[in-house]
């Protein structure tokens, strides 16, 4: 198709125009409930080649049809998203739809993320079967008949009894190939993000936003670096239970925070479900840094040490800011593992706009 | 999966049938080629502009795009494409009943006869085909030889030039030659002094009055002098002749100039056109070669879609056909004339008929000489505007909206024909090609109540910047002042006038 090239260099443009506002993507949420199994798709202003033209408001124009003096003629512009006020004129926009998969590489180029090392874990493998070889015996189910045919031609023409004329090939037993399969060992990777929040009173709405922000795009691109991804959501606040992604973002709770609880929840997780051996584990943790008593904070340090450090790729632990922490937990844990711990990495979320700095420290490592 | 894209025998039978009753109909057409494709291949045309073998474009990929998700949508639906060429190229969807195909058939012998037979048609190029094949050809050889993204960037730039041209040019006479340069030189004695005898000469010819006389020359000469000497419509051509081009750059401003004219009529026509060729495909299946009884209700519904649309917008279908129907009514039934115009008594003239039947004769006459404006300004009248409920809109700051602001037959008439002027593009002139005395290029924007969309206007004048390689400006009104907007190669300044 000659189309194909033309689109090819529309969507070359099109991927620039989003690495170009992909920072504003990140910080604003638009691309959120946007993604369907595989795509997604994103709102960017139209790329029209600009002309000298009328400005198409003032304009008005000619309508046919029912309706009084002062009726609106139902094609005003559309009003501009809730809370984005401000937009001179309301744009025209165009959807584009992107895979997830270009949508991760546009973020990897932009922020220059690296791909991820694998744990190592070499033993963690999947058998395929593929016909890729002939043999000579098998079952017939398995004959291929036309390397069949060809060796028959080949064998009756060597023989001189084949006639052009009335080209009649009977294979016999010689003749026959049969496909056989190899099996090829796949090495799979596993992953598991286990994503920790503390919903505390001290956790607001807001802070609750920039947590789902930073987990989207944490999910877009570690998706793509594991063929399977596996999911899980635990809230906290003294005690900490499992729920659905939708309830994660979602609840509100009040009362103290004890972080320990969700490290314990989180350990028994992956010691039932995903054996250390075979997957590879990611620990987000988002909290606004207030935990209850001291000894608690030393639990946590301990449960770290002992445990869940061993076990995950990672450990991230992104301090969201709110009016009522007090950021005590990063402290304690700068002054556990120092403050640029190979084996923790922590972050502080100040507003959105620092979303797409954590982005780049937790994932720049590359584990 | 690769089809043949010639017509089925059925097709083709109701092809040549069709051309046969439009013919005796009185339309006169160049033979015309049909190709069945499907929807793919169909919207692909359509993004290209009706021409498959267009020079490529990453717009061709948007305008591509944006028709595959309409499509997939159900939001709009192509019937056909036709290209004015000869011969004429019609495309079918393949996925079309034969009602559809019948009346698709009828209304692309319509526009085919409206390309042939439309003075506004007159000048275009009937071989586009090829010359657009052509032109792809050398734009794919400059590629490979200047690289894919200076190409790319520069039909960008001249394709946001493209709508100033001087859509009028190509019927006017070529100028006749000027006088040799040199001849003028020659010529220039010096101030003519009055005749007068010697002794009286410093007092009939004073010093003061030479000088005046020299300085009136001067000036004269000065102002033909004036680059370019009227202010030219067509500043493409301008910007061919002066601008420093070099010459891959020169050939492809020619081309996207070449293709702007060949398309400029199509905007020019538009509500003539598609009514010409709705009406003769009504003609067609009601009158020339009936729909069956079991095929009535499909070409209704398929009719109501081509003349319908969004409430309270205008359909150039609609109101073209609608028009022409209005014509021939009035024609048939001898409401022209001095007499009928001069009638004061609405009972009269709503029950005049002399008889005349003279609608068809008319028709044709319509569809020879007229563009959208003059059909419209010619034959839109207050009757058929209230006949047909229209109403002109405003848009209202307070609420974002669009309403109706009047039912005026006077204010509709005149809206129309605005939005009709140089086929809905703004009037601009080069006026000065050596502004300044810098060789700075002055823009003129005939400024006729709307402003130019700013925005825009900043990026048209970066591209032409980018042509012209000196400073440029345009003299506008923005919000109600007399402006200048300049660029001068770094950044953009506004001052008023």
């Amino acid at each position: 198709m000659k189309m194909e090239s033309d689109l090819n260099r529309f969507r070359k443009i099109i991927r620039g125009k989003i690495k170009k506002e992909l920072r504003r993507f990140i910080s604003s949420g638009d691309l959120i409930g946007r993604q369907g199994k595989k795509k997604i798709s994103i709102p960017l202003p139209r790329i029209d080649i600009p002309k000298f033209q009328f400005g198409s408001k003032e304009q008005g124009g000619v309508g046919q049809g029912e309706g009084d003096v002062g009726d609106p003629v139902g094609q005003g512009e559309p009003q501009p998203g809730e809370g984005q006020a401000g937009d001179a004129e309301g744009q025209h926009s165009l959807e584009v739809d992107v895979t997830l998969q270009e949508l991760a590489e546009i973020l990897g180029e932009e922020l220059q993320l690296p791909n991820i090392e694998d744990k190592g874990k070499k033993n963690i493998e999947d058998k395929e079967y593929k016909y890729t070889g002939i043999l000579k015996q098998g079952p017939e189910s398995l004959r291929h008949f036309k390397r069949t045919y060809v060796e028959a031609l080949k064998r009756s023409i060597a023989m001189g009894v084949y006639d052009p004329d009335n080209p009649v090939v009977i294979p016999i037993k010689e003749d026959k190939r049969y496909r056989s399969y190899k099996i090829q060992h796949k090495p799979v990777a596993n992953a598991v993000i286990i994503y920790m929040m503390d919903v505390s009173g001290s956790m607001g709405d807001e802070q609750k936003e920039i947590v789902r922000l930073t987990s989207f795009w944490l999910d877009t691109w570690l998706s793509t670096q594991y063929n399977g991804l596996e999911r899980r959501y635990i809230i906290h606040d003294a005690t900490a239970r499992e729920v659905d992604a939708d309830t994660f973002y979602r609840t509100k709770e009040s009362g103290g925070t004890l972080i320990s609880s969700a490290y314990k929840l989180a350990l028994k997780l992956i010691e039932e479900a995903f054996p250390p051996s075979e997957w590879n584990i990611y620990l987000f943790h988002f909290s606004d840094g207030d935990n209850w008593s001291g000894n608690d904070t030393a639990d946590c340090m301990k449960l770290l040490d002992q445990n869940l450090l061993p076990f995950s790729n990672m450990f991230c632990y992104g301090q969201v800011e709110s009016r009522y922490g007090s950021g005590q937990f990063l402290r304690d844990l700068h002054k556990h593992f120092g403050e640029s711990s190979e084996r923790v990495t922590t972050t502080q979320i100040k507003d959105r706009d620092a979303i797409i700095d954590t982005l780049k420290v937790f994932l720049g490592k590359g584990k | 999966m690769k089809f043949d894209n010639s017509l089925t025998p059925e097709l083709q039978e109701l092809a040549v049938s069709l051309a046969e009753k439009s013919r005796e109909a009185g339309l006169d057409f160049f033979d015309t080629v049909f190709e069945l494709v499907d929807y793919k291949q169909l919207n692909e045309i359509a993004a290209y502009g009706g021409f498959p073998t267009r020079y490529p474009h990453w717009r061709f990929g948007m305008e591509y795009e944006r028709l595959a998700k309409s499509y997939a949508y159900g939001l709009s639906v192509i019937y056909e494409m036709v290209i004015n060429n000869d011969p004429c190229y019609a495309y079918l969807l393949r996925a079309n009943n034969l009602v559809s195909q019948k009346t698709v058939i009828a209304h692309v012998y319509g526009h085919c006869d409206f390309f042939k037979n439309n003075y506004w048609f007159s000048k275009t190029n009937r071989k586009m085909l090829d010359e657009v094949a052509n032109h792809a050809t050398i734009i794919r050889r400059y590629i490979e030889a200047v690289g894919h993204d200076e190409v790319e960037n520069f039909i960008d730039c001249c394709l946001s030039l493209e709508n100033l041209i001087d859509i009028h040019s190509p019927f006017q006479m070529p100028e006749s030659e000027e006088e040799p340069a040199d001849e003028e030189v020659y010529r220039d004695e010096g101030v003519a002094k009055l005749r007068s005898k010697k002794y009286m000469d410093s007092y009939i010819n004073p010093e003061k009055f030479l000088e005046h006389q020299q300085k009136r020359r001067k000036d004269e000469k000065q102002k033909k002098k004036s680059f370019p000497e009227e202010p030219q419509r067509d500043v493409l051509n301008f910007l061919l002749e002066h601008a420093p081009l070099n010459n891959w750059e020169k050939r492809v401003l020619g081309i996207i100039r070449e293709e702007a004219y060949y398309f400029a009529p199509q905007g020019q026509t538009k509500i003539l056109n598609e009514g010409w060729a709705t009406f003769w495909h009504s003609e067609m299946m009601t009158r020339l070669s009936p729909v069956e009884a079991s095929e009535i209700v499909e070409y209704c519904s398929q009719y109501a879609g081509i003349v319908g649309g969004a409430p309270g917008q205008l359909n150039p279908y609609k109101l073209g056909v609608e028009l022409l129907r209005h014509i021939k009514q009035r024609w048939d039934k001898g409401r022209f004339g001095l007499d009928y115009l001069n009638c004061d008594d609405p009972k009269v003239k709503s029950a005049w008929d002399t008889q005349a039947g003279k609608g068809y004769e008319k028709l044709f006459e319509v569809r020879r000489v007229h563009n959208d404006i003059t059909f419209i300004d010619n034959f839109l009248d207050e009757e058929f505007c209230h006949e047909h409920k229209m109403f002109i809109y405003d848009y209202d700051r307070r609420t974002n909206r669009y309403v109706i602001s009047g039912r005026e037959f006077g204010p509709i008439k005149q809206q129309l024909l605005r939005q009709l002027t140089n086929f809905g593009q703004p009037i601009i002139k080069v006026r000065d090609g050596n502004f300044k005395n810098r060789g700075e290029l002055l823009l003129d924007h005939e400024h006729d109540g709307v402003d130019l969309k700013h925005e825009f206007t900043l990026e048209c004048l970066k591209n032409m910047h980018r042509i012209w390689k000196r400073p440029v400006h345009i003299e506008t009104v923005v919000e109600d002042v007399p402006r200048r907007v300049s660029f001068d190669g770094s950044s953009h300044n506004m001052e008023k006038l």
